[in-house]
């Protein structure tokens, strides 16, 4: 256990001693890994910050219903509260709807130069919380039959185009980081190979002096996983770098809708995977490498 | 120690290198392997180290079939024997110090232990003055004993030498086989390949001659 645990150390130290005689390659490697990486952390932090942001509106599933002119209100009333999916129902007459838009701020001179009120009676409803986009779609569309309805709209219909956003704002994010890391384990494949041609004579005569294959390929390991780690670590650092100097212009759009938002950093946990996934792909990098040229 | 019956060696291409071959070689012997060049000395000696399988017979080496050996068990064969290759095979990018511990390295020894066991050996063939020196400053007799060295270091049992004493002049040849000699006194099976007919003579030990891959009397 001891003798294992001396030649693992004793693996990592000849790995370190690569890296450091070979000073200006493994800095290098770790630029192109770290570069490579920080596009998709920097993809994360920011998807990360804008849905902090849109959480924070509320995803009240309401709809709008307006009416035609003549339209049979206590009928209408009747059927709508007589359906479980309306929570709260709020009649809003023409003319309330015309106070409202004209107590409404920059509007009352529009409203000054209307002749006559343009607008319908409206019913304000609440589907039961927890009513995902499905359910809510399929409302309108029996309101839009009903008689007498003119048009039905989905209010929260622009948080759910958001999250839809945001989803394929994740799944391009998640293509992004598959070829980047593609692109990584190809950089540390090529590394290792390359190390491995420089110290063929070495490897011979190791096996011929009865060193076991795992002793000859652990340092490769090491290698490959110190260069992703290095390049993990590179990454956290460019994002680091790229907030400090992004955040004072965020904060001052941010003020001028009085908010005091700012572009947070990744949290330690997502900060460490990201060290420890770089780190495997070296060290997958390292295998596919030391499968092919070392047998 | 050495156990060759009815050994062929017959390479990809249909060149026969060894044919019919049959020789034992008792623990503590000393032997000197000779023939013309071509004569099947260096294949004879791949085969012990599980370097080269043998087509048909068997190879004995410790108790262990070589044909037989699993690719797995080969590292655990050679650190019990000392290997002297043609080419030395040194490594010119450390010192002459990391080449003797590069064997020590494969097996994970205490460190303390490995330096002394490096120094003794170095000791032993009269380079340990020079251990910080880089093999290539070293003369062409040093450099054999270097790589002597380094066949010992892990104090084998069987030590297999492959024309040690090619391309140097006689008092370092002379200096070699005395080395040599000396590992034989303290009880190492020997088996050294030479077409030097000076040496074989002047040591008199047993002699396998190889003509054309088969052994002569």
């Amino acid at each position: 256990m001891i003798a294992w645990l001396r030649q693992h150390r004793d693996a990592c130290a000849r790995a370190l001693g690569k890296l450091a005689a070979q000073r200006a390659a493994t800095l290098l490697n770790a630029v192109v890994i770290g570069v490579a990486l920080s596009l998709p952390a920097g993809g994360y932090v920011l998807l990360a910050n804008l849905q902090g942001v849109a959480q924070r509106f509320s995803f009240e599933p309401q709809l709008s219903m307006f009416l035609k002119p003549g339209a049979k209100r206590g009928e209408l009333e009747f059927r709508l509260r007589a359906d479980a999916r309306i929570a709260q129902l709020r009649f809003v007459s023409r003319e309330e709807a015309l106070k409202e838009l004209r107590e409404a701020e920059g509007l009352a001179d529009v409203v000054a130069a209307l002749e006559h009120n343009p607008l319908p009676d409206a019913f304000v409803l609440r589907a039961t919380t927890g009513s995902d986009a499905a359910t809510l779609e399929a409302l309108a569309t029996r309101l839009r039959a009903l008689p007498g309805v003119a048009q039905v709209q989905v209010d929260s219909a622009w948080a759910q185009r958001l999250g839809a956003l945001a989803k394929i704002g994740r799944l391009a994010l998640a293509a992004l980081a598959a070829l980047l890391a593609a692109g990584l384990v190809a950089v540390t494949f090529n590394t290792i190979r390359l190390q491995i041609l420089t110290q063929r004579d070495e490897i011979e005569v190791s096996q011929l002096l009865g060193a076991t294959d795992a002793f000859v390929r652990r340092p490769f390991f090491y290698l490959g996983l110190l260069q992703g780690l290095a390049g993990g670590v590179l990454a956290l650092g460019i994002l680091w770098g790229a907030l400090v100097i992004l955040n004072p212009g965020v904060r001052e759009l941010a003020q001028a809708y009085g908010s005091s938002f700012q572009l947070a950093f990744l949290s330690g946990t997502a900060a460490l995977a990201l060290a420890v996934f770089s780190a495997l792909l070296g060290w997958a990098g390292a295998l596919l490498s030391v499968s092919r040229y070392l047998r | 120690m050495i156990n060759f019956s009815a050994v062929s060696k017959r390479y990809p291409g249909g060149q026969d290198a060894l044919r019919g071959v049959s020789f034992a070689l008792e623990s503590g012997e000393f032997a000197f392997l000779t023939g013309h060049s071509g004569a099947g000395k260096s294949t004879l000696l791949k085969l012990i180290p599980a370097i080269e399988r043998p087509t048909s017979g068997s190879v004995v080496v410790n108790g262990q079939n070589i044909g037989a050996l699993k690719r797995s068990a080969v590292p655990y064969l050679r650190r019990n024997l000392g290997l002297v290759f043609q080419d030395q095979k040194l490594l010119f990018d450390r010192s002459v110090y990391d080449n003797v511990m590069l064997p020590l390295s494969f097996s994970g020894q205490r460190p303390r232990e490995a330096a002394r066991r490096v120094r003794a050996a170095l000791d032993k063939v009269g380079l340990l003055a020079r251990e910080r020196a880089n093999p290539v400053q070293l003369s062409g007799g040093e450099q054999q004993r270097l790589a002597i060295a380094r066949a010992v270091v892990n104090r084998p049992a069987i030590l297999v030498a492959d024309e040690p004493t090619a391309n140097l002049d006689a008092q370092s040849a002379a200096h070699i086989i005395d080395i040599f000699v000396s590992f034989h006194q303290v009880g190492v099976t020997l088996l050294i390949a030479t077409h030097d007919q000076t040496l074989i003579e002047r040591y008199g030990k047993r002699v396998l001659r190889l003509a054309e891959g088969k052994l002569a009397a």
